[in-house]
């Protein structure tokens, strides 16, 4: 155990962990936020994704000691219910889901190519998205819903 | 209860209700005001455990259901269907599912059984019904206007052309209160009539998934909340012989490392902790029994004992086949496939002393909490289960067995407990979907027409839905001690008394005959089909269209030859043996709409290099009686790799009035897509001890980088019938219309789920 200190959606956390513990676990239990979640614990499925300094990545494989002074950015750092993100606003108006459980990593790791790369090809927005797994396969609303992001973005 | 969900005693709080059940007593009485405590008091006061709508003075509605979401969208389809039978706005309407304290018992949610159980006339949507024609004939009384005069909107009740005339349902409930029975004879509004049932509704849950404040039972956070993990035998069979507790004594957090005969776990103060204990204990246990080879399993189901049954007999099959022109006969294989939820199973558990509360992602609260009560070794009524939405479990996937291990090492330690299992305990463990070995044998007369129809299916199972009463029909259960189901071998099958396709296992295309009566959907007269079951060295369960896929993937297929062998055109030759209007509707929908063109399969002057492709079609009236699916596919062969490109699907679905369009097409385009990466990928793999296929790179599956096709729908939606289920429909029809459509692509046939590349190249190397 000891004190290590994490930026996580502009705040500054003190959290007692062991550093050795996967970030995932500091997130959802400690810090309490439902955004990055335990799929695998593989880095296989997409579900823990986070950005840490915008790169998105798999939140359960990465230890605390490695996060640093980056910024963490979880899904609820970007919009809530009442006021969305436009990616997460798309997502609603595309009805892009079933369960929801996987929206978390598709919506970031979507987030992150568009965010550098506004008019990333139907081939790079798959070739981002190819570590991320939708059991319900709601792909054909994802993938409408990520364009129409591109789309608000390239206004 | 209290941040955790509902009360019931919130009705107290209100001075007036009007609430309708089952068991109320009599009908439109008024219940007697409030009185001190004692059973019978309360039970008059609090809604009974039975009610589904109750309607308060202010004009809110409260609709209570036993069916619950899971992805699939009946959450807002039935809040819709609460706002359309009292003709309430949407926002007007709170939906409180699946909690024992709290909603009706309705068995399970799964079958694609909801919309029958919910939409019809029955349940949820009489009790509307009933509510709102009880409100009206109080707004006549009131108003002094005969029922026929009135007309409702939001929530109040006008006197045609006299808008001064009106009344709320809030002033016509006022300080009152009503218990009524759900009265039979309400009459639902007619789909045509419909405003907010039947359209596009977004999902009311998806804002806060989409922004991460969703409360899946991962979530599920309580004061003073350890958390668990198992440690599973390392092998099929495997027994405990002895646990050091002195292997973790250095494990951070540690609290408690508990064995209850083969079920070990520990219990620790963070989730990270844990793991680690998990990973570190040393236990010992016994060999596994050992299992039979993956590469011949289907041979060895053929070999096993069986509890066989007769579906149908025509009793003139074999005379049949010894006249008919020609007879064709194929066997095809479907292998134990997972549910593999993206997220692992998760449950929370609060057990202390003689009561216990579980907040589960189960689809049976009812009957999981008497199993769990079994397992736990309490009274039933002292068991609280409450439904909190895992990932998508399509089926019977970890839910159940999480939840006892959460109640297990909560018990042990008195406090709260949450438990999410390691991917490889929940993919070795699972409740696998059936594998299915299929003999088809069918007659034709000179003019290519089927005369006799001969199916003898094995399908391999162990354990499935726990139920009331069988906690070892999942792993938790069977490791503390319960023993799965038992397994009744019974040779031969007895004639059949009454006609049931509910496993899809009769093919569309006979006549279904038993007795004088005929209920298939086919006209072939000459018919058999005997099933055995054998027992699985894997536990199974249901998963997405259980037995309807395996089945129809094996029916759907051998039509496609057969109508290769009568050289006729796929589509005209199902027409031409199809006697239900509403099938043979969506397959000429579904074909129109692919702009179909008829000709015989495979497509003539194919290439045998190279790239070639084709189209197949297949459907399914799924279970017998709950939905008409008909769905093209269109596909790209590469013959050199083995590789199959979906290139476009086209889906036709009869179920009935549509609830929500939107909300069903999401659905069809769900189930098409996984209906691929079950026919091209999955399987479950083991060795000689265990399963093997324990990750995604052991278990592959399509991920959200899969080059999708163009998929259409095309709902029918026709208003005058009663609703059935969809969401298991387009599903059911993928692999046989894939491996149609690589048939007409390349003239190979595809036998054997899932279609690896190795198939289809050793297929192509058959060819003639």
């Amino acid at each position: 155990m000891g004190a290590t200190t994490l930026n996580v959606n502009g705040r500054r956390h003190v959290v007692d962990a062991d550093p050795q513990t996967p970030l995932l676990y500091v997130l959802s239990d400690d810090l309490g936020l439902r955004g990055p979640k335990f799929g695998c614990g593989l880095a296989q499925c997409g579900s823990c994704i986070v950005l840490i300094d915008g790169d998105p990545l798999p939140s359960c494989v990465t230890p605390l000691a490695g996060v640093g002074d980056s910024e963490v950015v979880t899904l609820e750092g970007l919009g809530t219910p009442e006021k969305p993100h436009p990616i997460q606003k798309a997502f609603i108006e595309e009805q892009a889901a079933q369960c929801g459980f996987c929206l978390n990593g598709v919506i970031l790791s979507a987030k992150a190519l568009l965010d550098r790369n506004p008019k990333a090809s139907d081939e790079q927005i798959r070739e981002a998205l190819k570590g991320v797994l939708c059991r319900c396969f709601a792909n054909v609303r994802m993938l409408r819903a990520i364009k129409r992001y591109a789309r608000e973005i390239a206004k | 209860m209290s941040a955790h969900g509902f009360t019931r005693r919130e009705f107290l709080e209100r001075s007036g209700a009007l609430v309708v059940s089952f068991s109320a007593a009599g009908v439109a009485g008024e219940l007697g005001g409030r009185t001190a405590a004692g059973q019978g008091a309360a039970r008059a006061e609090v809604p009974p455990l039975d009610s589904w709508i109750a309607i308060a003075e202010d004009g809110s509605v409260r609709a209570f259901t036993g069916k619950c979401e899971l992805g699939q969208g009946l959450f807002t389809a039935q809040a819709q269907l609460i706002a359309e039978e009292l003709v309430v706005p949407l926002s007007r309407v709170t939906l409180i599912q699946c909690d024992t304290d709290v909603t009706p018992d309705q068995g399970t949610t799964s079958g694609a059984q909801s919309h029958p159980a919910n939409f019809n006339r029955a349940n949820l949507a009489l009790a509307a019904a009933t509510a709102r024609e009880a409100l009206v004939r109080l707004a006549s009384e009131r108003l002094g206007a005969p029922v026929d005069q009135l007309r409702i909107e939001d929530g109040v009740v006008n006197v045609v052309g006299n808008r001064g005339r009106s009344a709320s349902y809030g002033s016509l409930i006022g300080g009152r209160k009503f218990n009524l029975a759900l009265d039979p004879g309400a009459k639902r509004r007619p789909p045509r009539e419909w405003t907010v049932l039947g359209k596009p509704v977004h999902r009311l849950d998806l804002p806060a998934m989409a922004t991460g404040q969703f409360e899946f039972v991962h979530n599920v956070k309580l004061p003073g909340m350890l958390h668990g993990q198992v440690v599973r035998p390392p092998a099929v069979g495997a027994t405990l012989i002895g646990v050091d507790e002195t292997s973790v004594r250095d494990v951070p957090g540690l609290v408690k490392v508990v064995v209850k005969k083969n079920f070990v776990g520990v219990v620790a103060g963070k989730p990270w902790q844990a793991l680690e204990a998990a990973r570190k204990l040393k236990a010992e246990w016994t060999r596994g029994t050992g299992l039979p080879g993956h590469k011949d399993f289907h041979d060895h189901m053929r070999k096993q004992p069986a509890r066989d049954t007769r579906l149908v007999d025509s009793k003139d099959v074999d005379q049949k086949l010894k006249e008919a022109a020609t007879v064709t006969s194929a066997t095809y294989l479907h292998p134990y496939q997972m549910h593999a939820s993206l997220a692992t199973s998760c449950a929370v558990a609060d057990v202390r002393g003689e009561n216990a509360t579980i907040w589960s992602p189960t689809q049976a609260i009812y009957p999981h909490r008497n199993t769990a009560a079994l397992v736990l070794g309490l009274q039933p009524e002292n068991v609280r289960v409450v439904f909190r939405m895992g990932s998508g479990c399509y089926g019977i996937n970890g839910a159940e067995t999480v939840s006892y291990d959460a109640a297990l090492l909560s018990q042990a330690v008195g406090k709260p407990v949450r438990v999410q299992l390691t991917r490889k305990d929940e993919m070795a463990w699972e409740n696998y979907g059936f594998p299915f070995v299929v003999d088809q044998r069918a007659g034709l007369d000179e003019q290519g027409q089927i005369v006799a129809w001969d199916c003898e299916t094995w399908a391999a199972t162990l354990g499935g839905r726990p139920g009331p009463r069988t906690p070892g029909n999942v792993v938790t259960g069977f490791l503390v001690g319960f023993e799965p189901a038992p397994f009744e071998p019974r040779s031969p099958a007895p004639d059949p008394t009454a006609f049931n396709n509910g496993g899809n296992h009769v093919p569309s295309y006979v006549a279904g005959c038993v007795g004088a009566k005929c209920e298939g959907t086919g006209r072939v007269k000459g018919e058999r089909v005997v099933t055995h079951v054998v027992r699985s060295p894997f536990w199974t369960g249901p998963l997405r269209s259980p037995q309807r896929l395996q089945n129809t993937f094996a029916h759907e297929s051998f039509m496609d030859e057969l109508a290769h062998k009568g050289m006729a055109d796929p589509l005209a030759y199902r027409l031409r043996h199809v006697r239900d209007p509403r099938l043979a509707n969506v397959l000429t929908v579904a074909g129109k709409t692919a702009n179909w063109e008829a000709r015989p399969s495979p497509r003539p002057g194919l290439a045998r290099t190279g790239v070639t492709s084709g189209r197949g079609i297949a459907c399914v009236l799924y279970e017998g009686d709950n939905g008409y699916c008909a769905m093209v596919a269109e596909v790209e062969v590469d013959q050199a790799k083995g590789d199959v490109v979906v290139k476009r699907l086209v889906v036709a679905l009869d179920c009935g009035p549509v609830s929500n369009p939107d909300g069903l097409k999401n659905q069809i385009e769900g189930g098409a897509l996984q209906g691929i990466s079950r026919a091209l990928r999955e399987e479950v793999t083991w060795d000689d001890q265990k399963v093997t296929s324990v990750d995604w790179r052991g278990y592959p599956t399509l991920s959200l980088g899969y080059a999708v096709p163009v998929i259409e729908s095309v709902l029918i939606d026709p208003p005058d019938v009663p609703a059935t289920g969809a969401g298991e429909t387009s599903i059911t029809v993928v692999a046989a219309a894939l491996g149609n459509a690589i048939f007409d692509a390349t003239g190979a046939r595809l036998r054997q789920v899932p279609f690896t590349p190795e198939r289809v190249k050793l297929v192509l190397a058959s060819r003639a």
